[in-house]
C-alpha cells in the first residue's frame, strides 16, 4: 500500500497509463482545450503523419486571443488573424473536434468556459496548449499548459509524457478583509516566493482563506500559479465544487452526479501526507496587492513604497530592479499609491468572471469614470455577457464611461489590437505583467478588479478601501 | 530531426534573470499557423536598441545563449524555442528554465544546460571569441581551460535528441496500453457528446 498522498499524486496515479524505466511516465488526459494560437501547427503534423484525433470527444476548442472584442457582426481586419480563426474552424471541422468559435453562444476565454460548462472536473487531467491551464486545478484537477508539441501528441494518443512534479503547499490563513480579494492571494504569493519559486512544483492551496472562497476566486488564485513558476495550482474539492457544478451542461446528472462525487470526495490530501515544500499567507493582514515592475512576482501592498534597488546586494536581482523601474518609468522608494493611469482593463482568464464584473460594477455604479482613463471592461465569455446583462452590468459601466466589449483574451495578451500605446500605464486585472505583455512600451500595474475599478474612478492608483 | 551531434561555439551571453517568453517572442507574432519566420523577431523588441547583443557580430554566427536564472518563464508558446532554433542556437545555458520551456526545447533540439551558480558565473567572463563545448552523449560541456562540468538531461530526451527522433513516435507504439487504460477507467473518462 502506498503512504499518505496529496492531492496531485493522486490524480497523477489515477492517470498512469504506463511507467517504464528510463523513460517518463504516459498520463492520460481526459479534457484537452484547444485554441486557434497554439494548435495550428498541431494539426499540420497530424495532416503530415496521416493521423486522427484520438478522442475528439475529450476535445473541446473555442477561439479567444485573436479575436477582436468589437461587434462580432463586423468581419476580422487583421488578414492574419483572420486567418488563424478560419484555420482552427477548418482544423475541427476537418478532425471532428466541437468548437465554440466566433458566432458560437458559448465562445470565450478557453480558461473561463471550461469550468462554465461543467467540462473540468475534480480530479481530471486537463491540458491545453496555454500556460494558465493551472486555473482549471481550482476544481481539484491536475491542469497545465503544454506546447504545440504536446497538443500534437494528445491530440494523436490522448496522452503525454510526463515527470511527476515536486508538491508545494501553500497555505493561505485567516480571513480576508473588505477589498482584499482572491487576487490579492495570488499577487502576494507571487511576492513572495518570486517568478521562479515554484518551478518544478505543483501548488496545493489550502487553509481557511482558500476554503471561504468561492470557485471562482479559487479560480482567480489558481490561474495564477503559473506566474509563481508552477505549472499547476490545486485547490481540494469540497461542497462549494460540487455545488458550482452540480446542474452544468457537460456534469454527470443522477445516479452518474452521486457516483462522482463519492469518487471525487477521496480526492483530498491524506493526513499526515508530506509535500516537498510549504509557504503560509496570513489572510487576516492581506492588504490589496498591486505589481510595480516587469514581472508578476514584482508586487507590493498597495500602501507600500516602490523597492530600491540600492538595497539589494545580489547584482542580477538589483540589476533586474533597475531595468524595471526604468522600463515601467518609476522613482525608487516613492509610494506607488497616487501613480497616475491611462488605462484600466478589466478582464482576462484571470478576472473576467461574473463575480469580477459585478465587484467592478459595485464600485463604479453611479459614479463616473475619471476623464483622463480608458476603461476596457471584457466579459470572459458568452456565458458570462449574458449573465451579465441579465443583472444590469452592462448599464452600469457604460453609464459611468467604461467601454463594455465582447468577450476574448483582448489587453491581456494584446494579439487583437486592443492595446496600450508606448509609454501608457495600465490597472490591469489580467496576469501578466512583462514588457510590451499588453502592447509595446505600455506599462501595466497588476491589481484584483476592485483596485482596478478604484483606479478607474481616481485616474491614479488607489486603496480601494477608501472608498468602500 | 536532425541527431544532435557535438559542437563548439561562441556564447551569447544575456546576463538578466526571469527573461520570459513575452521578451523571447512577443505575442503579435503569434497570429502565424506555420512554424517558419519566427527567427527574425527573436527578442524583436529587445532588438529596437542598436547596442543590443543580436545586433552586434558578438550576437551573429553563435550557437549557444547563455542566460540568467528561470530562462523562458511565462506562456506556454513553443515559438519561443522555434524561433531561438531558426535564429540558429542549439543550447541555452542557464542557472534554472522554465518547465514549459525546457520540454518545449527538448523537443526542438534546443538543450537547455543547467549548470552550477560558480560556472554561470565563470561563463560570464570569459572573453568574447572563447568558444564552449557541448558534447550531449556525456552531457559534458567543456570550458576553453578545458574545464569540464556535467549538466543533466533526462535520459529518454537524451536518446530522442541523440538519435533525432521524436515522441510521438514512440507514443504511438504505446497504444495497446492507452487502450487498455481507456478500457479500464471507462466511468471516470466523460465524453462530450
Amino acid at each position: 500500500m502506498p503512504g499518505p498522498l496529496t492531492l496531485s499524486q493522486k490524480v497523477w496515479a489515477n492517470h498512469l497509463v504506463r511507467e517504464e524505466a528510463g523513460a517518463p511516465s504516459l498520463i492520460y488526459v481526459d479534457l484537452h482545450l484547444v485554441h486557434e494560437v497554439t494548435s495550428p501547427q498541431a494539426f499540420s503534423g497530424l495532416r503530415e503523419r496521416g493521423l486522427k484525433v484520438r478522442r475528439p470527444d475529450l476535445t473541446i476548442a473555442t477561439t479567444d486571443h485573436s479575436i477582436p472584442t468589437t461587434d462580432r457582426s463586423l468581419p476580422i481586419l487583421d488578414p492574419i488573424a483572420a486567418n488563424q480563426v478560419a484555420q482552427l474552424a477548418t482544423n475541427c471541422q476537418e478532425f471532428g473536434i466541437t468548437h465554440y468559435g466566433v458566432h458560437s453562444e458559448h465562445q470565450g476565454i478557453v480558461h473561463v468556459i471550461g469550468p462554465e460548462l461543467g467540462l473540468t472536473q475534480p480530479g481530471m487531467t486537463v491540458v491545453c496548449g496555454d500556460s494558465h491551464t493551472a486555473t482549471h486545478g481550482a476544481f481539484g484537477a491536475l491542469a497545465f499548459g503544454i506546447g504545440t508539441s504536446e497538443v500534437q501528441n494528445v491530440l494523436a494518443t490522448q496522452t503525454l509524457l510526463q515527470r511527476p512534479s515536486k508538491t508545494f503547499k501553500v497555505q493561505v490563513d485567516g480571513t480576508l478583509k473588505p477589498g482584499v480579494t482572491a487576487k490579492d492571494i495570488i499577487l502576494a504569493l507571487c511576492a513572495k516566493v518570486g517568478i521562479g519559486g515554484g518551478t518544478g512544483s505543483v501548488f496545493e492551496y489550502t487553509g481557511a482563506a482558500i476554503r471561504a472562497l468561492s470557485m471562482e476566486g479559487r479560480m482567480t488564485v489558481s490561474n495564477m500559479s503559473i506566474e509563481a513558476g508552477a505549472r499547476a495550482g490545486m485547490v481540494a474539492p469540497d461542497d462549494t465544487t460540487f455545488e458550482y457544478l452540480h446542474g452544468r451542461h457537460f456534469a454527470p446528472m443522477g445516479a452518474d452526479w452521486d457516483a462522482a462525487v463519492a469518487r471525487w470526495k477521496k480526492l483530498p490530501t491524506d493526513e499526515g501526507a508530506v509535500f516537498d515544500q510549504e509557504v503560509t499567507i496570513d489572510g487576516d493582514s492581506l492588504a490589496p496587492m498591486i505589481t510595480w515592475g516587469t514581472n508578476p512576482g514584482m508586487g507590493v501592498s498597495i500602501n507600500q513604497a516602490i523597492p530600491d534597488p540600492s538595497t539589494i546586494s545580489d547584482a542580477l536581482e538589483r540589476d533586474a530592479i533597475e531595468k524595471a523601474l526604468i522600463y515601467m518609468g518609476l522613482e525608487a522608494g516613492k509610494p506607488i499609491a497616487g501613480h497616475p493611469v491611462n488605462v484600466v482593463f478589466i478582464g482576462s482568464c484571470t478576472n473576467s468572471r461574473i463575480s469580477d464584473l459585478r465587484a467592478a460594477a459595485a464600485i463604479i455604479k453611479g459614479r463616473k469614470v475619471n476623464p483622463n482613463v480608458r476603461v476596457m471592461v471584457v466579459p470572459g465569455s458568452m456565458d458570462v455577457k449574458r449573465q451579465a446583462i441579465a443583472e444590469g452590468l452592462p448599464e452600469i459601466f457604460r453609464a459611468a464611461g467604461c467601454d463594455y466589449r465582447e468577450p476574448g483574451c483582448s489587453m491581456c495578451i494584446a494579439m487583437n489590437g486592443d492595446q496600450l500605446q508606448p509609454g501608457e500605464y495600465s490597472v490591469s486585472t489580467s496576469n501578466r505583467n512583462f514588457e510590451g505583455r499588453q502592447g509595446k512600451g505600455g506599462r501595466t500595474f497588476l491589481a484584483s478588479p476592485l483596485t482596478a475599478a478604484a483606479a478607474a474612478l481616481t485616474g491614479v492608483v488607489t486603496d480601494v478601501r477608501t472608498i468602500l | 530531426m536532425q541527431p544532435y551531434l557535438p559542437f563548439e561555439s561562441r556564447l551569447v551571453p544575456l546576463p538578466m534573470n526571469n527573461i520570459d517568453t513575452d521578451q523571447i517572442i512577443p505575442a503579435r507574432f503569434l497570429k502565424t499557423t506555420s512554424k517558419e519566420g519566427l527567427d527574425k523577431n527573436l527578442f524583436c523588441d529587445w532588438r529596437q536598441d542598436p547596442n543590443f547583443i543580436l545586433n552586434t557580430p558578438r550576437g551573429q554566427n553563435a550557437q549557444i545563449l547563455l542566460a540568467g536564472d528561470n530562462f523562458g518563464c511565462g506562456s506556454s508558446r513553443e515559438h519561443a524555442p522555434w524561433a531561438l532554433t531558426q535564429f540558429g542556437f542549439r543550447a541555452v545555458i542557464s542557472t534554472s528554465f522554465a518547465d514549459i520551456f525546457k520540454q518545449n526545447s527538448l523537443k526542438n533540439s534546443l538543450v537547455p544546460i543547467v549548470v552550477p551558480a560558480d560556472v554561470h558565473a565563470k561563463l560570464f567572463t570569459l572573453p568574447e571569441d572563447a568558444k564552449v563545448k557541448v558534447d550531449l552523449a556525456s552531457q559534458t560541456l567543456t570550458l576553453p581551460d578545458g574545464q569540464q562540468v556535467e549538466f543533466p538531461v533526462d535520459s529518454f530526451s537524451k536518446t530522442c535528441l541523440l538519435e533525432g527522433i521524436d515522441e510521438l513516435g514512440w507514443i504511438l507504439k504505446q497504444e495497446p496500453f492507452i487502450a487498455a487504460f481507456e478500457a479500464s477507467h471507462s466511468a471516470s473518462i466523460n465524453t462530450l457528446v
